[in-house]
């Protein structure tokens, strides 16, 4: 961990290491197993090759039907799941997948398809990635998943998060920047509390919504951005351009702890 | 005298033969009288056309229990009769529609001039064949001579019996072939006598009657004489067509002067004839002057009816307007050419004239070259009286006879104590007697002012002059001076006055009219659409009558369809849809008033222009009856304003349609060859790259390598953007881009569009500027943050390399307001707005990739938002675009239940 790289993370599950490995005592695979579920044969070879080559044990499959046999049979770690299959939809995928079961998802749209991303995500899935991606932003999301899954009881979660000059303490309830505290309301703090613990993903306007205000509160998600507006003014270096809480346009936010 | 043929007569020819040539054949069987054979002739002649392998059907005959007829409609197809019930009699009508539904080559109608029964399409047989001929269907028909019009009064004074089933003696002529079926009288009165034409007590009573020989032979020698004039007239055709030095009359233009007399319709039948034998066009003219404006509904009705009937003899109805009949008369015929004027000769004493003039002797006096006939006039009573429905006296005005009453007695309670206190002169009194008699004659009517001209005189003699409190006169003076010349000026005061206001009255009642037609032409001329047009005829026409209109205009099959949903549309059943759609199929007006389904509720007028009928215009009379020909006259000039404001609005709309496709074909040429470019060089770079890496890997060394692979995804995202704008612009055109607005700040906005150039803007310095209490905006931000990161994108591409972008948001009422500010060179002189069109580039070559979409997208989202954007260049240098975003009733920016209920500090909380 540098210096001056202001994304250094002071978490024990360093991300440094090229393929992350679940603690053993989690009793998940040193080398997790990941399902794709595309039908698309030259996506589907870049990737293969490229989680391949980070030591991830790929199972492909072309169907969302055969898809979700495999992940019943074959109990992966992680789905990388394709919305446009030929023959289901990958929103019903993912809902019957999360009847049962509670692995990671992360679905693949096309651009300017954001609604199907939102129903996707407020369906189970836990991120997104929209074709066409870089090896980087697949890897990230992928690594991010998994992390999720190694410490899926928020109980037993981290407290502290610290990003350059940002520092979160979850167990004191306490927010600093550059050593000073931030006033926040309750609101804004709850808001930070679930965006921080669900750090690197992506979080629904609908998911905030129901986490900060309960459920019921679904559709003001006006009410949301004027939140996230006032916390960017407090925890951000630069409001107008953040560092931290990052706009997922058209789907939600995420707070991006790693870069 | 030699003359050549003239080109507008030969042009009428042409046309004339052109509407022949799509029509049917009319030929007519023409006779003297019933009995004659003519149905025998027609259905002989039929039968000879079937043989010859023809397709001829009956649509109608009449045996009149004939048996020698009879047996000819053995074995001939038969239409079947349409029966209709009519007060509980069951009538046998020709079914027109299953005629044009049959479609022969020849349909044989008996008795062309035949009344239809109430409620049939046409009242009259006559237009029912004229509208199977319309179709192309050949026909052959019957018609006795007495049922001509023109014809008509002369058979009335023949055989003394007024025949009431006439028809336009137009028909006759524009027949194609006429058969003069012939016996002479004696062979008929024997075949009547032989129970051939009528059954035996029928031929009693119709011999007596009507079949007198002399009757016969008179009627004979009419039918005679009008086929004999058609024949002349053929001839004349004929040597018109194929002669071009033959002689023929200067071309003669006869005038008829029409008023409300009865006696107008027999001179209309005069002139006919008189036009007939000089084979010359004729015209009906009526003089509207302002005395005229204030005759009887009655009389009005019957200038109508005259107008009507001389059009239906061929003549051309034209209504004048001025303040003299002679001026009016000698004008218009001096403007068309007109040789000849009819006029009726005058019926009233001699005397009238002396002091009133006489139009006859100044049209005399003023008619120059051209020839007066005066006729004398024979009153045709049952003519008139049939068609006079309304014969209702004008309401009494009984509050204009009270007033006068008020007047007189408050006039002599004025005078009394003027005279007879102050000692006045009685002349003075009598003043104000006339000053009474004035005022009366200004508010109310004629006869109001003449009742208190003679209760003022009254009054006077009883209450004024000595002695007093009786009509006696001391005085002899008095009698023989002052009352008659009281009278005479309080009677001219009434009548000037009167004329006075009725003149204003006609000026006012003129200038309303057109006040009206010349503010719906305006409007019609401002209106873009047709929905503007639609809307300001029906707002036009419901303020000249107490009518509800609506527009029906067709779609491509031709089929109307009314344009509003009015009340107006709820009346337009499928009956009365299908009234309108014949009017503008026909080209005629059609329903309520007219002689095609007169039982519609509604009159349907079709709306023509040069190019042919536009639609139809629909008017609801309320109460459902047709108001007086001016005004149906200004509905039919608005429904031909409308027709050309409506084809206006068509070739508009045609020609931007075909200059669309014109702009659609240049784009769809600059997009194959620009885009096809565009894509074609970043494929160049890929393809090239990755054979080399695939064909001489091993050669190469890494950095190389490295080189190769970077151009490669370099050149791939490239192509990404390429056709991510050509998707954006295909979806933004068709209407397909998804815009989900939700109320945000736009800070957020601009936030992650700068994240999403992070890369491109390295090295730059970002100035954003947005003030913390700016409204919420209702955006896409998807979409708008594609608008910025164009706009930056822009920037970037445009400027020196590490230069500074700024962007800056503030609201103005009602909208928030969005600048994205470079310093660079700025945009060459008059592409401002240019740049925000499609494949519009500045300074295409120069290294610059792109295919001049993201601009125009830009705009798109915009204008999609409501907002608005423009380009400019700044004073102090830099280019800046700024858009618009319209901010209406923003919601709070807070939850309902805000922090301040529990404002704790977090941090206070935990520390």
């Amino acid at each position: 961990m540098s210096q001056s790289d202001p994304w250094a993370v002071s978490r024990r599950s360093s991300q440094n290491a090229p393929a992350p490995q679940s603690a053993p005592t989690d009793g998940a695979p040193v080398h997790p197993t990941i399902l794709v579920i595309e039908d698309d044969p030259q996506l589907q070879k870049f990737l293969r090759v490229t989680l391949a080559s980070q030591q991830y044990k790929v199972i492909e499959t072309a169907t969302g039907e055969s898809g979700l046999r495999h992940a019943a049979n074959d109990r992966p770690d992680l789905v990388i799941l394709d919305l446009g299959l030929p023959d289901l939809d990958g929103v019903e995928v993912t809902r019957r997948l999360r009847e049962w079961s509670t692995i990671p998802v992360i679905v693949i749209s096309a651009r300017g398809r954001e609604q199907d991303k939102v129903v996707a995500l407020d369906a189970g899935a836990d991120d997104y990635l929209t074709k066409p991606f870089g090896v980087g932003e697949l890897l990230a999301r992928v690594r991010v998943a998994l992390r999720h899954l190694a410490g899926s009881n928020p109980e037993t979660g981290q407290a502290v998060f610290e990003a350059g000059e940002l520092r979160i303490d979850l167990g004191r309830r306490e927010v600093t920047v550059n050593g000073q505290p931030i006033h926040l309301t309750p609101n804004e703090y709850r808001l930070l509390g679930v965006l921080v613990k669900n750090a690197d993903k992506v979080m629904t306007h609908r998911q905030l919504l129901h986490e900060v205000w309960g459920p019921g509160s679904g559709q003001e998600s006006h009410y949301l951005r004027v939140y996230m507006n006032q916390l960017r003014q407090k925890i951000e270096p630069d409001p107008a351009r953040p560092r931290f809480l990052l706009t997922e346009t058209g789907v939600g936010y995420r707070f991006r702890l790693t870069s | 005298m030699i003359d050549r043929p003239d080109p507008d007569a030969l042009l009428a020819d042409i046309q004339q033969e052109e509407r022949r040539a799509a029509r049917g054949k009319l030929k007519i069987f023409f006779g003297a009288a019933p009995g004659v054979g003519k149905t025998f002739a027609m259905l002989e002649e039929g039968r000879n056309r079937a043989a010859e392998g023809m397709d001829v059907v009956v649509g109608y005959a009449e045996p009149h229990a004939r048996t020698d007829t009879e047996a000819l409609l053995l074995g001939m197809e038969i239409l079947p009769y349409q029966v209709v019930e009519y007060r509980n009699v069951r009538l046998r009508e020709f079914d027109l529609d299953a005629a044009l539904k049959r479609r022969p080559a020849l349909l044989l109608i008996d008795e062309l001039a035949h009344t239809n029964a109430p409620g049939m399409r046409h009242p009259k047989r006559w237009q029912d064949v004229k509208e199977v001929l319309d179709a192309g269907i050949d026909v052959y028909t019957t018609l006795n001579v007495q049922h001509l019009e023109s014809v008509n009064d002369i058979v009335e004074r023949i055989t003394g019996i007024k025949v009431r089933e006439t028809l336009p003696d137009s028909v006759l002529e524009e027949a194609d072939e006429v058969e003069l079926v012939d016996i002479s009288p004696e062979e008929l009165l024997e075949r009547l006598g032989e129970g051939k034409v009528y059954t035996a007590d029928m031929a009693e009573r119709a011999t007596s009657n009507f079949f007198s020989k002399g009757n016969l032979l008179a009627l004979r020698e009419l039918a005679l004489r009008r086929t004999a004039e058609r024949v002349d007239a053929q001839m004349r055709d004929f040597r018109r067509e194929h002669a071009v030095r033959s002689t023929w009359a200067v071309s003669e233009r006869i005038l008829v002067c029409v008023g409300p007399s009865p006696l107008s319709a027999r001179l209309i039948r005069s002139t006919k004839r008189l036009a007939a034998g000089l084979n010359a066009p004729w015209v009906a003219a009526h003089i509207e002057t302002p005395a005229s404006l204030r005759i009887a509904e009655a009389d009005r009705r019957r200038v109508d009816n005259n107008l009507r009937l001389a059009e239906q003899l061929g003549a051309q109805a034209v209504t004048l307007q001025g303040q003299n009949i002679a001026d009016e008369v000698i004008a218009y015929a001096r403007a068309h050419n007109v040789t000849k004027i009819v006029i009726g000769k005058p019926e009233h004493p001699r005397w009238r004239e002396l002091i009133m003039g006489s139009v006859v002797d100044d049209l005399v006096r003023r008619s120059g070259e051209i020839d007066i006939y005066v006729i004398r006039g024979e009153a045709e009573e049952g003519e008139v009286q049939t068609t006079d429905i309304s014969h209702r006296p004008e309401p009494a005005d009984w509050r204009g006879y009270v007033a006068g009453i008020v007047a007189v007695a408050v006039t002599t309670l004025l005078g009394w104590p003027f005279q007879h206190r102050l000692g006045f002169e009685n002349t003075n009194v009598l003043m104000l007697y006339l000053l009474a008699v004035l005022w009366i004659a200004t508010r109310y009517s004629r006869w109001a002012a003449t009742l208190t001209a003679l209760l003022s005189v009254a009054c006077f003699d009883f209450f004024f002059v000595p002695p007093y409190l009786t009509f006696t006169v001391a005085d002899e003076k008095y009698l023989i001076l002052t009352f008659p010349i009281m009278l005479i000026t309080a009677l001219t005061i009434g009548t000037l006055t009167h004329r006075v206001k009725a003149q204003a009255q006609a000026a006012r009642h003129r200038e309303r009219r057109t006040q009206t037609l010349l503010a719906l032409t305006r409007e019609l001329a401002a209106a873009r659409t047709i929905d503007q047009i639609v809307a300001a005829t029906v707002r036009y026409v419901g303020q000249v009558v107490d009518a509800e209109a609506i527009m029906l205009l067709p779609d491509g099959e031709r089929k109307l369809h009314p344009q509003s949903s009015s009340s107006a549309a709820q009346k337009l059943d499928e009956k009365e849809s299908s009234v309108a759609q014949w009017a503008y199929e026909h080209d005629q007006m059609a329903g309520a008033g007219t002689g095609t389904l007169p039982a519609a509720a509604g009159l349907y007028i079709p709306m023509k222009t040069s190019r042919g009928t536009v639609g139809a215009l629909g008017i609801y009379f309320n109460p459902p009856e047709p108001g007086p020909p001016e005004q149906r006259q200004l509905i039919e000039a608005f429904a031909s304003q409308a027709a050309q404001a409506v084809e206006r609005a068509t070739l508009a709309e045609e020609a931007r349609a075909a200059w669309e496709r014109v702009e659609a074909e240049f784009l769809r040429n600059t997009l194959l060859s620009g885009v096809s470019h565009e894509l074609r060089t970043p494929l160049a770079g890929i393809i090239g790259s990755a054979s080399a890496l695939v064909e001489t890997a091993d050669r190469l060394t890494p950095e190389s390598r490295g080189e190769l692979l970077d151009s490669i995804l370099s050149e791939a995202e490239h192509m990404e953007r390429l056709i991510n704008n050509l998707l954006d612009m295909t979806r933004l055109e068709a209407g397909g881009m998804l815009i989900k607005k939700e109320w945000q700040p736009i800070q957020e906005v601009i936030g992650s569009a700068l994240r999403s150039l992070d890369r491109r803007l390295t090295g730059r310095a970002v100035n954003v500027n947005v003030p913390p209490d700016l409204p919420m905006v209702n955006i896409d931000a998807v979409t708008i943050e594609q608008v910025l990161a164009n706009l930056l994108d822009n920037a970037v591409e445009y400027t020196p390399a590490g230069s500074a972008i700024d962007i800056s948001a503030k609201a103005v009422p009602g909208q928030v307001i969005v600048d994205v500010t470079d310093h660079g060179p700025g945009l060459p002189p008059g592409t401002e707005s240019r740049v925000f069109e499609k494949f519009f580039r500045i300074r295409p070559g120069e290294g610059r990739r792109g295919i001049g979409l993201g601009l125009a997208i830009v705009r798109g989202i915009i204008e999609a938002h409501g907002g608005k954007i423009t380009a400019e260049n700044r004073p102090q240098g830099g280019a800046v675009f700024r858009f618009t975003l319209p901010v209406i009733n923003p919601p709070p920016p807070r939850l309902p239940s805000t922090d301040s209920q529990h404002k704790q500090d977090v941090a206070a909380t935990a520390g």
